[in-house]
This record gives structure tokens, C-alpha cells and sequence, in this order.
């Protein structure tokens, strides 16, 4: 389902690759003891290595190569027991050092892949070309004061993983698909906390078009897209930009460009490409990254379950639609609240109740599941006193709400507001006989054979006990007195 | 009391023991020397109201036996160190003002162990000169002048300010850095002994730096005992240096044991240069018989690729300068000279900030890394090197140590090398290998020039073998005999 | 290979030093004079030669992962020439 454009001399095809900027989850920074939390005090969580003062010297953080692997292998990706550390020099505000150590020629991680879920369930495999361990930058601030720009290093250090795609994909929704598979799987290995807001996520997209079966176009590169929803616009409209280029015979330029969500619009950025040259060379500092077998070994057994084969799992074992199951592993909170849910009851009535009642309630009162009142053992209670016949599915609904707004716990609503269901037959046996004794007519147009009036008196029965009346144990003793 | 300060470290450790002066007398002494050499221009920075609080509180700890292996010792620090509130300037304009929060490892090793600071000591710009002729500072002077000649001679550099200071008196011991020969090339300038231990031995963390897999700190003195004192407190592990080497110090001092019986010492051919002065070629001659005569093995090796080190240090020294001294960009400390936007800024900085010999190798290496030399020139450079590191490891398969001269030629005037600056980088011919193989090295003084220049004799050693190359110094020092000292012009 | 004005310029912008107009011709010769000398490099074999990068024959040694630096702001811009509420400043950049 690639997106064509539809030009005058024909149609074009958009072709996306995708760089992803993540950052690391660690407590400190690639190369220095500083915090790496977001959100600080201006340079508070700066050390003089990060300040790139003179004679400061990098020491890796061995949880960022850790990270990086276990990042690797799940992303099913070659990883590098040899990999070095370069130097990417340039000169900018934020770049303290006046170089960014990187990874250029041989990453850490090699080639894998991702498979992104696209509607209707259908797959696709996005090819990973690479990932690399890199130092992040500081912020610029340019709105504090008339004349000058201020620059706070918090960010100085911080370790990130670039994640390249190959140019496979063909749509805005396929690249929204990479991102949220790639989101969903770095969270699963609780390698990057995939907060796009907070720039713990962000896309370098590529695009080019070309007409279908001829080679790649040139491509022009938007940096530090910051939402799903905002990349989707770039491409569009970058891709559009690029086909009136080539329809009106003119050639696209590679460049970096700016997408402007305010406008909408993409724009150039050459004048700050302008003579770039990074003379990228091993980092004197660092000596080569090396580690063996056994320490990717003992990353890989410590690799939980992935969302590709939880959901398999979910079908396959639990007997859950491929949709239900998409919809369930996506977040590993989500999933991890289904299983709890599900643990020793019947999945299907689980997922239902994840799928609809709970994100319903959530969607409703825009929370976040780690907002819910509910909680998945107080979910799992409901659904207990459902299956027990303590009440039906119709009172579990409305228990369901009462738990959600105020966090009681199901059995008390039940006992509170007397919702148990009935399931003496005494007292079930008195309100049919009054039922059946109030309609006469209807009990013989039913005797005649008109078999549908069974749900008027199955209803008749339910109103009269005020919906607590056990619908099994009500049609056993019905069914029999009306047949007689 | 006789003059304190023409005492060996070694002497002054044990008077200070015996109690025969005290740490604060010591110091005192050296704080008189160095206000006297001040035509030297060997300090940057004097320190002397510190040194004299340092010196009191050794002398505290003394008393209370607490005693380190420098205790009360002063020393002068190449400013080229990082040390917590005192100005540090590298000797460029660049780091006009600069006052680091924080003390490099090997400083804070020194003062762990006792040693008081008498100031910061002068150096080419960024460590980047064999003469001191390059500081913003102003030309350090050497204390030895010709025979019968007024004309100021350089120390040699980078660590100039270190060798004169050492060798005028005004410091018993100073650190010194070495990335090509900044520490043995100044140190055979000025009669003194210098020592560049492996690369990994000494911390870089703190110090400022040149040419990062190439700069290796080191101490400078009177004495191979002295240097042998001085190393083993300013070595050892340091977590916050990638590129420390955890081994053990051993004590170097016990290596001295003047026995180098059945040692192996080669001679490299290729060491024998066109054009080496007779009395250079002879000094050389006359070690190889000292060693001999102690009952050393001398053996002829080749180290084939020599004449390439320079060519390729030039390439790779300045390629990595270009990158680590990017951070001097006006924004967090240092000089900072206004422009019409940053970029501006930058370019106006460091145009004011760097002098000119700085400016040269930035620009080489900047260009030796871009886009479409960076395979001509460093790769090529880098291969060249592992060449000349292989050139060494084989040759160490048959000797122990290897005997050359420190430095093609004495110390020469000011100007004296002209504009060519290829003149100058021949300074450092026999230094350079031995530095991108990252071994240890030592200048011995070991004779006298017909000028009477001092002259030294260079000793390689393997890898983390400091003792050896200690060893064989201590032979040679002992057998050179060299006691001539400048006379000492500078105090009027 | 022998630089022209043009490429000393071009290095020079990327070095961010700046070199008055009049400066570039001679700066071209002196660089050229130590390049012409690098040349000679050409002469070795380097053939299957590994670049050597570091000296040390040693792994890249880890550190553990935990916050032991920072929350200094005073000292880390103690020795700015410009700044405030504890931000460096530059001129302004726009973008």
C-alpha cells in the first residue's frame, strides 16, 4: 500500500528512509558521570567533560553498550564485537567539544530488520541498515534575550543510538508504522524510553520519488521531527514538493531541510550545510569498543518476550483475533496488564474487556493505563464474579464504570448495591409463575408456536428481578412451565 | 646553610627526613631562585605564597609522620597541567584567564605525595614547538649560554620553561609533557635528565591536550634518581584516562642498581642521519662505550622506517590537535573576541587567540582529515606509524634497551632556525619515533658540546619497562660524569 | 597535491580561524612546503598495514553506570566570557 502521486506524466512513488534518533536509557551519560535525566536546572547536570574543558577525557558508560546490544538484538541485527568510536567535527553552540564522538565506519550494530504492522493486519519487513552509539548535544535556546543565543549542556553527552532504516519504505503510514514498531520494541527492552515530546525519540526523515522500477531520486533529508503525526505532513508534503520539481523538468536538490509544522511546509537549510566536511577520525581518546560472546550471550538471555512473538503467542496460544492481539502488544504496559488479566481466566473475555471497556473508560477520561483506577487484579475479579454467575455481563458493565470512578473494588459495589445475581429458585420459581400468570395471551400465542416470545418472558423475568436473576437459572425453571 | 637549592631531590628527601632543614626553609630557597630567574621568563605563573602554605602544612605532616615520597619538595608544573585555581594557560592568548575548577591527576598526585608547587612554568604554545620560541608568553631563555658568547640560546621545547627552570635552580624537579620529544629535547638543551615514560603510564586527565594518542606526561630533573622519585608518585592507574594503563608502579628508584651486566643494548643504523654533527656522532660513540665498558651487549639493529616519523607525526600530531583544539571557541572560558554573528565570532577568536605556528598545524591537520585527503595523508600516516611501532617491537626481540642521542644538535639563538619551520621540526628526528610507538624514553646530559653546550644521550626501553630504561641511565649518567652547570648570568 | 588560496581558505573556514585575504597566499606556501616534505610517506609500503590508532595494547575499559559528576553549574561557568542564570551565551544564532 505505497502512496502514489499522481503527476502529469505519470505515477510517482515515494521512497522513506528513516535515521531515529533514541536515547539511551542509562542513569548517566555516554561518556561522563553527569545525570542524563531530562528536565533539569541550565548546565546542573553538566561535568567539566561535558563543558569539554580542557584536558577532560571520555570513559564509556558500559550500560550504554549494553543498551545498544540488547537494541540490536531486538532488532533480530548483526552485532559488532569490534566497533570504534570516531570523531564528527563541527563547530556550533552546542557542541561543546567541537566534535561529536560517533560511530562512522564500523557501529556497534549491524544489519536487522523490523516488521511493521499496517492495517488489516498486513506485515511488511523495513531493512535495518545500522546502529550507532553517539553523544548527543546541548540545547540552544534562541528566545531568551534580543541578541544572544544561551546554551544549556544537560543534553551534553547524553548517549543516543542512531538507528538507520534502508530506504524501504513507501508511504507516510509505513514510516508512522516503522516509528511506533521501533517505539514499541525499544520499550519492550526498556533500551530508550521512546518519549518523542521530550526528545527522547526523534526522526531524520529521507525522502525521494521516483517513477515506479527506476533507481532511487535524489533525496533531501528533514532533521529532528519530533512527532508521528508531524513526519507524516513532511512527507507529504516534501514528496509532493519534489514530483513538481521533476514535472516541471527541474532536478531536486540533496539537502537538509526544515519541516515547519505551522506552515506546513518543508524549507531549505543550506545555508547551515554550507561547507560541512566532518572529518570524521577514530577518537584518540577511546580505544575500540570490544566485548565477546558471552556478554551478548548474557544480554540475549535476559531479552524478554518481543512484541512480534507475543502477539504470536496471543494467537496461537490464547486464541486471540490477530487484530485483538496487535491491538494488546503494541504497549508493553498494555500487554503486560492483559496477561495479568488474563492469568488462569478465559483470554478472550480478558481481551474483550481490555479492548473495550477498559480503553473505552480510558479514552473517555483521557488517562493513561498507568493512570487507570482499575487495576488488572481488579479487572481480574470482575471477570471472576462474571464467570461465577455472581452477576451477569450486563451488571459487570455497570460495575465496571462504578470501579473506574471510584476505584472500589468489584465485589463491594456487587455487595453495596445488592447486584448479586439471584439464583434461588424459590424466588426466580414466584416471579415466573407471576409473569406467566399476568400474560395469558402471550403464554398461548408462544404455545401456538411462536417460539420468539421466549426472550419477552426471559425479559419480563429479568425486569421483575430487577436484572439479578441468574438468565440460566431462569430459563431452566422457564422453558419447562411455558412448554407444559 | 648551604644553597638549598643545588640540592638532588634525593638529598633534599633525606635532609628533610634527617631534619637538617625543613620543608618551608627548602621552599623558601627555590622561591628566592625563581624570583631571580626571572630574565629566564621560565614561569608564567609564580605561586609563592601558596607554596610557602604547602610547604608549611608538609612540615605539619612531617611532624606527625606522615611523611609522602615527595614530602616538601618543590617542583615547577609545565602550564600545560590543570590546576584547581591557579591560572592555566597552555601558553596561548587563547586561554587568557582561565582558572580550572579541578586538578589534573597528576598534579594531584604529586601533592598526594607531598610535593609543594612553586608556580606554572612556560612552554611553546599548546605544547607545539621544540624551542619555546612560540609562547604567548614571551621566549623562554636557556641558563646555559656558548662559551665566551652573551647571544640567549632556547631551553628546546615544548617543556622549555620546565628544562630552565631545573637547570637554573629555581625548581629541584618539574613535570613536563612529551608528544614528539617535548620533554628529552629540552632536557639535553638545558644538562638536565628528562623522562618520557609509555604512553599510559602518567594520566592524561587534566592536562591540557596536543595530540591525544601521542602526549604522555613526564618528569624532569637534575638526576636519573630524581626522575625515578618524581615518576613514581606522578604514575599510576587513573579510571577517568581510557588510555591509563592499570599496571602497578613499581618502585623506579630500586631499578637504579647500577648493574646492567649482560644487558642488550642496540644501536639503530638509520639513528646515524646525513649530515649528524662529529661531535654528536662521538658523545654517541662514547655512551656506547660506557655501556660496553659496565659489561653491556651492544647490538647493530635497523629500525628501517625512521626517516618516515617525522614526515608522519607531522601529519598525525597536528590531525588530532585540529580536532581537540576545536573546544577553544570563546564560548566557555578563555579569549573571547567579539563578531558580527557566532560563526564570526569563532573565526575571530581563535584567529587573535592562536599564534601562528598553532595556526599552521591546525590548518594541515584540518586538511590532512578533510574530505578527499584524509585517505593520502592520515590513514597513510597512521600505517606508517603501526610500520615504525613493528620496526621497534622486532628490534626488542633481540635488545633490551636502544642507545641514540637526544637531539641532532646543542641548544642554538633564538631565530637561529629561520622561517622554514621544517627546520625546526628536525629538532625532534630522534624523539619522534620513539613517541608514535608510545615507548618510554630518557634524555641523559652526557657530555659537552665544543661550544660547552650540554648534549644528551637518549635510551629507549619496552613497553611499561621504565625500570630498565632507568637502569641503563643511571650507568650512563654515572659513567658520563657530566657536572658542568651554567653559571648563573641571570641573577645580575 | 599542492593547495591553492582557494582550498587554504576553505581549510581555514572549517578550522574557523580567520586568515586575511592578503595571508592566504603565503600561508598556501607554507603549507605546501610541509605537505611537498609528507609526500614521502608515499614511499612506504603500507600494503595489508593496519593504521594504527592508539599505542595502548589494551581493551576499552567500561565504567559503571552511575551518576558520580555534575551539579556544579557555578564551576562549569565560572570562566565564561558570557552568560547568565547559568546558561553560556553566544551571539545570537538564527536558524
Amino acid at each position: 500500500m505505497g502512496m502514489i502521486i499522481q503527476g502529469a506524466t505519470g505515477d510517482w512513488e515515494v521512497v522513506i528512509g528513516l535515521e531515529v534518533h533514541a536515547q539511551v536509557t542509562t542513569k548517566s551519560k555516554l561518556f561522563s558521570g553527569a545525570s542524563a535525566e531530562y528536565g533539569a536546572d541550565p548546565n546542573s547536570q553538566v561535568s567539566f567533560v561535558d563543558a569539554a574543558m580542557p584536558g577532560m577525557l571520555p570513559v564509556i558508560n558500559e550500560m550504554a553498550v549494553e543498551q545498544a546490544v540488547r537494541t540490536g538484538l531486538g532488532l533480530n541485527a548483526k552485532i559488532n564485537k569490534f566497533s570504534v568510536f570516531d570523531r564528527k567535527n563541527y563547530f556550533y553552540a552546542d557542541l561543546p567539544q567541537g566534535y561529536q564522538i560517533s560511530q562512522f565506519l564500523q557501529p556497534i550494530v549491524g544489519e536487522g530488520k523490523i516488521i511493521i504492522d499496517l492495517k488489516d493486519g498486513e506485515t511488511r519487513e523495513i531493512g535495518i541498515t545500522r546502529l550507532h552509539l553517539e553523544q548527543d548535544a546541548g540545547k540552544s535556546l534562541h528566545d531568551q534575550h534580543p541578541s544572544q543565543t544561551f546554551v544549556d549542556l544537560n543534553r551534553s553527552g547524553v548517549p543516543l543510538m542512531e538507528i538507520v532504516s534502508e530506504p524501504d519504505m513507501r508511504s507516510p503510514e509505513e514510516a508512522a508504522a516503522y516509528v511506533k514498531k521501533l517505539r514499541s520494541i525499544v520499550r519492550y527492552l526498556g533500551t530508550c524510553d521512546g518519549n518523542m515530546e521530550e526528545g527522547s525519540m526523534r526522526a531524520d526523515v529521507n525522502v525521494s520519488v521516483r517513477k515506479p522500477g527506476d533507481a532511487y531520486g535524489t533525496r533531501c533529508e528533514m532533521k529532528n521531527i519530533n512527532s508521528v503525526r508531524f513526519m507524516q505532513q513532511a512527507i507529504i508534503y516534501e514528496a509532493n514538493r519534489q514530483v513538481d520539481i521533476l514535472e516541471a523538468g527541474g532536478t531536486v536538490d540533496q539537502e537538509t531541510r526544515l519541516y515547519d509544522p505551522d506552515k506546513g511546509e518543508t524549507r531549505s537549510m543550506r545555508s547551515k550545510e554550507e561547507a560541512h566536511d566532518y572529518r570524521y577520525f577514530p577518537d584518540p581518546d577511546l580505544l575500540p569498543l570490544e566485548f565477546d560472546d558471552a556478554f551478548i550471550k548474557r544480554i540475549s538471555e535476559t531479552l524478554p518476550e518481543l512484541p512480534d512473538d507475543k502477539k504470536a503467542r496471543f494467537i496461537s496460544e490464547l486464541g486471540l483475533s490477530a487484530y485483538d492481539a496487535g491491538v494488546l502488544v503494541t504497549e508493553k504496559e498494555v500487554a503486560d496488564y492483559f496477561e495479568a488479566v488474563a492469568e488462569g481466566r478465559d483470554a478472550k473475555l480478558a481481551a474483550n474487556w481490555v479492548i473495550g471497556e477498559l480503553f473505552g473508560n480510558l479514552n473517555r477520561t483521557g488517562k493513561d493505563l498507568s493512570e487507570s483506577p482499575v487495576g488488572a487484579n481488579a479487572l481480574g475479579e470482575l471477570i471472576d464474579l462474571i464467570k461465577d454467575g455472581t452477576i451477569s455481563n450486563r451488571i459487570a458493565k455497570e460495575v465496571f464504570e462504578e470501579m473506574f470512578d471510584t476505584g472500589k473494588a468489584a465485589g463491594d459495589i456487587v455487595e453495596e448495591k445488592g447486584l448479586k445475581q439471584v439464583s434461588d429458585t424459590g424466588a426466580i420459581e414466584a416471579a415466573i409463575d407471576a409473569v406467566i400468570a399476568a400474560n395469558p395471551d402471550k403464554v398461548a400465542e408462544y404455545r401456538d408456536g411462536k417460539d420468539k416470545l421466549f426472550g419477552f418472558f426471559m425479559g419480563q423475568v429479568m425486569k421483575a428481578t430487577q436484572g439479578k436473576a441468574n438468565p440460566g437459572v431462569v430459563t431452566q425453571i422457564l422453558k419447562p412451565k411455558l412448554d407444559q | 646553610m648551604s644553597d638549598l637549592t643545588k640540592l638532588t631531590i634525593a638529598a633534599a628527601r633525606d635532609g628533610l627526613a634527617k631534619g637538617d632543614f625543613s620543608s618551608r626553609e627548602l621552599t623558601a630557597a627555590h622561591i628566592t631562585a625563581m624570583t631571580a630567574s626571572k630574565p629566564l621568563n621560565a614561569y608564567i605563573t609564580e605561586t609563592p605564597e601558596q607554596a610557602v602554605d604547602a610547604a608549611t602544612a608538609s612540615d605539619a605532616r612531617r611532624a606527625k609522620g606522615e611523611a609522602g615520597k615527595l614530602e616538601g619538595i618543590p617542583l615547577a608544573i609545565k602550564d600545560l597541567f590543570c590546576t584547581k585555581g591557579v591560572l592555566t594557560t597552555a601558553a596561548s592568548h587563547i586561554l587568557d584567564g582561565f582558572t580550572p575548577h579541578y586538578e589534573s591527576t597528576v598534579t594531584a598526585n604529586l601533592w598526594g605525595a607531598g610535593a609543594v608547587m612553586l608556580g606554572k612554568v612556560n612552554l611553546d604554545e599548546f605544547a607545539m614547538g621544540s624551542s619555546n620560541e612560540t609562547s604567548y608568553y614571551g621566549n623562554v631563555v636557556n641558563p646555559w649560554r656558548r662559551d665566551g658568547d652573551d647571544t640567549a640560546l632556547v631551553p628546546g621545547g615544548s617543556s622549555g620553561g620546565s628544562a630552565s627552570a631545573v637547570a637554573s635552580f629555581s625548581a629541584m624537579g618539574a613535570t613536563g609533557t612529551d608528544t614528539g620529544g617535548s620533554i628529552r629535547q629540552p632536557a639535553s638543551f638545558t644538562g638536565i635528565v628528562g623522562m618520557k615514560p609509555t604512553y599510559g603510564r602518567c594520566s592524561r586527565w587534566g592536562v591540557v591536550a596536543f595530540a591525544s594518542s601521542l602526549d604522555q606526561p613526564g618528569p624532569m630533573a637534575r638526576t636519573v634518581r630524581d626522575t625515578a622519585i618524581m615518576l613514581e608518585s606522578m604514575a599510576g592507574f587513573d579510571a577517568k584516562d581510557s588510555t591509563s594503563v592499570n599496571m602497578p608502579v613499581p618502585n623506579f628508584e630500586d631499578a637504579l642498581t647500577g648493574d646492567i651486566k649482560g644487558l642488550r643494548i642496540g644501536i639503530p643504523k638509520e639513528y646515524r642521519i646525513d649530515g649528524l654533527s662529529d661531535e654528536i656522532d662521538a658523545l654517541w660513540q662514547k655512551g656506547i662505550d660506557w655501556l660496553k665498558d659496565a659489561g653491556a651487549e651492544i647490538v647493530d639493529i635497523s629500525l628501517p622506517h625512521t626517516k618516515y616519523a617525522l614526515p608522519a607525526y607531522y601529519i598525525i600530531a597536528p590531525a588530532e590537535a585540529s580536532s581537540n583544539l576545536a573546544r577553544y571557541d570563546g564560548v566557555r572560558f578563555g579569549l573571547r573576541v567579539e563578531g558580527k554573528d557566532l560563526n564570526d565570532m569563532y573565526a575571530s577568536t581563535r584567529a587573535e587567540g592562536f599564534g601562528d605556528e598553532v595556526k599552521r598545524r591546525l590548518l594541515i591537520g584540518t586538511y590532512a582529515l578533510s574530505a578527499g585527503y584524509y585517505d593520502a595523508y592520515y590513514l597513510k600516516a597512521q600505517k606508517v606509524r603501526a610500520r615504525i611501532a613493528e620496526d621497534f617491537k622486532q628490534a626488542y626481540l633481540s635488545v633490551d634497551a636502544i642507545l641514540t642521542p637526544t637531539a641532532p644538535s646543542a641548544a642554538f639563538g633564538f631565530g637561529e632556525k629561520g622561517d622554514d619551520p621544517l627546520e625546526m621540526y628536525l629538532n625532534d628526528v630522534f624523539t619522534v619515533p620513539a613517541s608514535l610507538a608510545g615507548l618510554p624514553g630518557i634524555s641523559v646530559p652526557a657530555g659537552l658540546s665544543k661550544e660547552s653546550l650540554p648534549l644528551g644521550l637518549q635510551l629507549l626501553g619496552k613497553p611499561f619497562d621504565e625500570e630498565t630504561v632507568f637502569r641503563v641511565a643511571g650507568v650512563l649518567e654515572e659513567a658520563a660524569g657530566f657536572t658542568a652547570k651554567p653559571t648563573d648570568w641571570w641573577r645580575g | 597535491m599542492s593547495l591553492d588560496k582557494a582550498t587554504v581558505a576553505k581549510v581555514a573556514n572549517l578550522a574557523r580561524i580567520k586568515i586575511e585575504e592578503k595571508d592566504l597566499e603565503p600561508m598556501a606556501a607554507e603549507l605546501n612546503n610541509i605537505l611537498g616534505w609528507v609526500e614521502q610517506l608515499g614511499e612506504v609500503d603500507t600494503d595489508n598495514v593496519e593504521p594504527m590508532t592508539s599505542v595502548a595494547e589494551m581493551r576499552l575499559r567500561w565504567r559503571a553506570d552511575e551518576v558520580t559528576d555534575g551539579g556544579y553549574v557555578e564551576d562549569v561557568v565560572a570562566n565564561a566570557p558570557g552568560g547568565e542564570d547559568g546558561y553560556f551565551a553566544v551571539p545570537k544564532v538564527i536558524e
